[in-house]
């Protein structure tokens, strides 16, 4: 490795090896650059409606399908609304959803993975049977009937059911409840093949209990595949959450999500073509920016999938 | 084997079965019923008319109850008319599930006719300009969300071009297949976008892997043409995982294929569905997911039997 030659004192450790090798991956890099850029930028949002003097919501109907212009740089939606503070409300919405989401289907990964490859058996058996049939279902449509569903049929407290925020926290409830299972097989796997190791073998010899074997000496030592897998799974999600949204089952207005935006840029598809463009490729550009940030993780955290 | 197909069968059942609890229950909880929605209509019912119109139906027996009769009406296969068409659901499934296979059919065949190709020609010059180039195609039409790429679709092709209609299926009966075609093109070509990144993906991934096979380098060395080798050796072995995945992405191809049908007013099995829920229809929905369920595990269970008829290795327990 040149990098060793060049600067011979410093010890290779995996962490600098694994940050080389993300580094050498431009896309990734690239990828990672432009997410940034794109949460710094849904942050910024009440600091940009400051600067330009507008209010997201503002309804101005006397300029409706304004094209752009130094006042409202990407133009105004059908109700004079400026389009590029909404985008910026919008990605708000549409980022957390994607993160909180992966993060939230990853924990359940975690918690059912983890059991069915340590202890094996007919626990195994059951939670991989179970794996096996959530992957099994057409997603969309079940996703459909349950964002339909009504939350006081439910028994959730009324005060919970009709706050403004409720249309959020059930996307990414119900998104996750269907997108656990790629980290669940994981971390099975992983489990699986760590639970013969020999650090855990000396773990359990010292009197390790189940729950401390699993979590702190066999969690740790799987985290690279789960933390690909994650990343990888927030470019589908957000494109979920955009189609769920789109159809009017998602994040319901006012809140602006990206796929919101775009329903009724289908009903004013003759009138404003434009207005489907810049909802659709802000979706784009994050989705494939967190594709590539998995590849390039793959890449970087698996040594042996790397190129020679 | 045989032992092996009827576990399958079996479980796959159960499977279904659960689902249709599941599905019945959700269903349950989606707001309103049959009944609330007739007095939403028709001022003319009293509160006690309503009730005892939801006692004709059973509607106020509780969930187990409900679940048990429409189970044995559906076995009796009974399963109830459609709110909306007014039809037997049953009548109503048959065409649109005909429209949904020609749309996933053409869309696979496209997505095959593209991936197959561009997918070993990049397994054949790893990590090249035109691999790099391709991966970020195909990720690409990984990343577009499809209703986005059809709104697109209808902007240029429909809208501003006015080459080929928005939606529809031309006028069942009348239209020619000239008519017919001209309809599909969009949708075919929204669903096969979705469809071939992860394809094209896949078999170079699998391609890659094979051609570091001890086989293939034996093949090499005792001379054969590169041709022989990449296309005879090689590729046959690549494609049994792809006819796998050809068969367990069935699910993810059904979801596409709803959201292609609602966006160009497609008549298929996803746009029954979507319309059925939005439109409290329940007794089609409830048929409608489950049969699509139902054909996804059939799915699943064919690409698990394609895999050891393909590789007599895989054995069955």
């Amino acid at each position: 490795m040149s990098a060793a030659a060049e600067h011979p004192r410093r010890r290779e450790t995996p962490l600098r090896l694994t940050v080389t090798r993300f580094l050498d991956h431009r896309a990734a890099l690239a990828s990672a650059v432009v997410l940034v850029v794109l949460v710094l930028l849904a942050l910024a949002a009440p600091l940009a409606e400051h600067v330009m003097g507008l209010d997201a919501n503002e309804v101005d109907l006397l300029n409706r399908f304004a094209a752009p212009s130094a006042a409202h740089p990407l133009g105004t939606d059908e109700l004079g609304r400026d389009m590029a503070l909404r985008l910026m409300y919008g990605g708000q919405v549409s980022l957390f959803a994607g993160l909180a989401t992966a993060l939230l289907a990853a924990v359940i990964g975690t918690l059912i993975g983890l059991p069915a490859g340590y202890f094996g058996g007919w626990l195994d058996s059951l939670l991989m049977r179970l794996t096996d049939s959530v992957i099994a279902l057409p997603l969309l449509p079940l996703l459909i009937v349950m964002a339909a569903i009504d939350l006081n049929k439910l028994g959730v407290p009324p005060e919970i059911a009709t706050s403004p925020n409720v249309s959020l926290y059930r996307i990414v409830l119900i998104i996750a409840l269907v997108g656990w299972t790629t980290v669940a097989r994981l971390v099975r796997g992983a489990a699986l093949s760590l639970r013969e190791r020999d650090f855990v073998l000396a773990a359990i010899a010292q009197g390790a209990g189940p729950m401390t074997v699993m979590f702190r000496h066999i969690l740790p030592n799987a985290i690279s595949p789960i933390i690909v897998a994650t990343t990888l799974s927030v470019g589908a999600i957000i494109l979920l959450e955009s189609v769920l949204s789109f159809l009017g089952l998602g994040i319901q207005p006012p809140i602006a999500s990206w796929g919101n935006m775009l329903t009724n840029a289908q009903d004013m598809i003759y009138e404003a073509p434009a207005l489907a463009v810049f909802p659709g490729l802000a979706i784009f550009a994050t989705v494939i920016a967190f594709n590539f940030l998995g590849d390039g993780l793959q890449d970087a955290l698996d040594p042996k999938a790397f190129r020679e | 084997m045989t032992r092996y197909v009827l576990r399958r069968v079996i479980e796959s059942v159960a499977v279904l079965l659960v689902m249709s609890f599941v599905i019945y229950g959700l269903m349950a909880l989606m707001p309103g019923d049959p009944i609330d929605i007739m007095v939403q209509s028709d001022p003319n019912l009293t509160p006690a008319d309503a009730a005892r119109l939801k006692a004709l139906y059973g509607l106020d027996k509780p969930i187990t109850e409900r679940y048990g009769n429409w189970l044995g009406a559906a076995a009796r296969g009974d399963f109830g008319y459609s709110r909306i068409h007014n039809r037997p659901v049953l009548e109503i499934l048959g065409p649109r599930l005909w429209n949904t296979a020609i749309l996933m059919g053409l869309a696979m065949a496209v997505s095959l006719a593209l991936a197959v190709p561009i997918g070993v020609f990049s397994a054949l010059r790893p990590y090249s300009r035109a691999d790099y180039a391709i991966n970020f195609v195909a990720l690409g039409g990984i990343s577009v969300p499809v209703f986005w790429l059809a709104l697109m679709l209808i902007v240029l092709f429909s809208v501003e071009l006015g080459w080929l209609p928005a939606g529809g299926m031309g006028v069942l009966g009348e239209a020619g297949p000239w008519e017919r075609a001209r309809h599909l093109v969009l949708p075919v070509v929204t669903l096969s976008v979705a469809t071939v990144g992860g394809l094209t993906r896949f078999v170079r991934a699998s391609m890659m892997e094979v051609m570091r096979d001890d086989y293939i380098r034996t093949a090499r060395a005792k001379g054969l043409p590169r041709r022989v080798v990449v296309f005879k050796h090689a590729l046959r072995n690549a494609m049994i995982p792809v006819v796998t995945i050809l068969a367990l992405s069935f699910g993810s191809l059904f979801s596409g294929a709803l959201i292609t049908e609602t966006m160009f007013s497609y008549l298929g099995m996803g746009k029954l569905i979507y319309d059925s829920i939005i439109g409290n229809d329940y007794n089609m929905a409830l048929i409608s997911l489950l049969f699509a369920t139902a054909l996804v595990l059939v799915s699943n269970m064919a690409a698990d039997l394609c895999y050891g008829w393909l590789d007599p290795r895989v054995s069955y327990k």
